[in-house]
């Protein structure tokens, strides 16, 4: 007879975790399969983590026992040009404080963490093990087929965890086959350096930390920006840029990333950092226009699995989606298992939950943000533009000084039209500013 | 820095075979050759206008599973425990 529980979860990352943490504490027999040889092998992220209320609650003060780096209180973001750059800063003290609005954090070791919370809750983990296939018992989702000896495992439901190339949704008709323009890649340097060094370069307190976003030269006009953050004694500095547009510009996002590394903005800020590991990840990212059925029958669909990110240039933030979107993803199970009805209308409570929760809605809010990033002139018109203006305003060459607009009109002179100026304003203003 | 010298500071549990299979056969006909450039770790490789794929150093994102239109990679994960072990991420 195969093996069977209440849920099986397929990965350990934040979303499978989550949802095992919940189903668990509610008394549920959860089975978690990770391909890993322990969670966190597979897993790679920017650098932070944002505040969640589902992690608060499950954990509370997570923060004191959880192996996060540093508290983000600064954010920065840098537009780029081969020899220049202009930076927006933000520093908030309040963000120093609990409940930390981000942190920094390394996912080999903040996840198996988290998966051990999951184990210490009840759930069961299974490590190394690949799940290949759905096991159905007619139109619903019955179990998974495990790469091991007694493949077969039943379950009264399934949630699929297993990131963004999702093979199970896509098994299971949930997801179709997506393109190049729906994902990025990402490419990531963790730079070792001296928490004091840290601290000096970056005018940091100890424990305080800084995520910051680029825009411009680092991808030499490609859909992309780059990111930085500080760890405890590392930098994380690494950059995304669409597949559709390295198809397009031939070019490898390695090469990118090494002339990132020489750009006079970043050099300094990487001096005699040691190189401990580079990597590589896909991200799904077009948002809502790539989002799977969340549910089938017998079947869920949580985190990068299910398109779970936002992207809005100043801040990529993923890992809280997965979070909420695995809490929820419980939440719907254990509704549909106080009325005895695992069917796709009986979980569709989890679509209720995801609509109440900031996870739909802010994808919602920034859905056009994806469309707004194909604009080549974000990456190179406009970050050139921005330098220049600056160059202007604060050069002094013993000529006469002008005001700032007819500087800003001398430098936007055969570059661009006021027109395309007001137009591209237009677009960014529906993909990110206004209501 | 080369990719050779980045490759070297990433763990891997390398399988005995490959967990992505290509079909040189498409690949010879391929125009495009995408997977030279969306490869992050330049796992794809040309040796005498022949595409040559390297499995030992994958990281498993699978850009190249969805920028491949012409069908010729057979994608799959390695086997448990196999792979990339990311020692930071």
């Amino acid at each position: 007879m195969p093996e069977k529980f209440d849920v099986v979860v397929v990965g350990a990352g934040p979303a499978g975790c989550t949802a095992a943490i919940v189903l668990a504490r509610a008394g549920m027999k959860v089975a978690i399969f990770e391909r890993g040889d322990q969670p966190g092998a597979k897993n790679m992220f920017g650098g932070a983590l944002y505040y969640t209320e589902a992690l608060n609650e499950l954990l509370p003060d997570f923060w004191e026992q959880a192996p996060i780096e540093r508290y983000v209180t600064r954010h920065v973001l840098t537009f780029l040009t081969p020899d220049a750059s202009f930076s927006i800063a933000s520093a908030d003290n309040d963000f120093g404080s609990p409940p930390y609005n981000g942190v920094t954090l390394l996912r080999a070791k903040f996840d198996p963490w988290y998966a051990g919370k999951a184990e210490e809750s009840g759930a069961f983990l299974v490590p190394a093990t690949v799940v290949d296939d759905l096991i159905w018992d007619g139109d619903k989702v019955a179990g998974v087929m495990a790469q091991r000896a007694e493949g077969e495992v039943l379950a009264d439901v399934v949630i699929a965890a297993d990131g963004a190339n999702s093979l199970l949704a896509k098994k299971a008709g949930l997801r179709k086959e997506f393109d190049t323009s729906s994902f990025a890649v990402a490419a990531k340097e963790v730079l070792a350096l001296p928490a004091e060094t840290i601290e000096a370069r970056f005018g940091l307190s100890e424990g305080e930390g800084l995520a910051q976003s680029f825009v411009g030269d680092c991808t030499k006009g490609l859909t992309g920006g780059a990111f930085l953050y500080t760890n405890k004694s590392s930098l994380s500095l690494g950059m995304v840029v669409r597949l559709s547009s390295l198809q397009e510009k031939q070019i490898s996002i390695a090469e990118l990333l090494d002339d990132f590394k020489n750009n006079p903005c970043i050099k300094p800020a990487i001096k005699d950092a040691i190189l401990k590991e580079y990597s590589g990840h896909l991200i799904p990212e077009a948002g809502m226009n790539m989002m799977p059925q969340l549910y089938g029958n017998g079947l869920l669909v949580a985190g990068d699995a299910a398109g779970f990110l936002v992207s809005t240039g100043l801040t990529l933030q993923g890992m809280n989606f997965a979070i909420a979107s695995g809490y929820a993803a419980a939440q719907a199970v254990i509704k549909a298992r106080q009325k005895g009805d695992y069917s796709r209308k009986g979980l569709s409570y989890y679509k209720s939950l995801l609509e109440e929760s900031f996870v739909l809605e802010d994808l919602k809010t920034f859905r056009h943000a994806p469309r707004f990033q194909d604009n080549p002139r974000i990456y190179g018109l406009y970050p050139s533009l921005l330098c220049g203006i600056s160059k202007r305003i604060f050069q002094v060459n013993g000529q006469p000084r002008k005001k700032i607009l007819h500087l800003v009109r001398e430098e936007m002179k055969g570059k661009t039209s006021l027109w395309r100026l007001a137009t591209d304003i237009i677009q960014a203003g529906r993909a990110l500013i206004w209501p | 820095m080369a990719i050779e010298d980045k490759l070297s500071t990433i763990r891997y549990a390398v399988d005995a075979e490959p967990h992505i299979r290509l079909n040189t056969d498409i690949c010879e006909t391929c125009q495009d050759k995408t997977c030279l450039y969306i490869c992050p770790v330049q796992n794809y490789t040309l040796a005498e206008d022949k595409l040559v794929f390297s499995w030992q150093g994958c990281v498993e994102c699978g850009a190249c599973r969805i920028a491949c239109t012409a069908g010729a990679i057979e994608w799959a994960y390695p086997r448990g425990g196999f792979g990339v072990c990311w020692r930071y991420g």
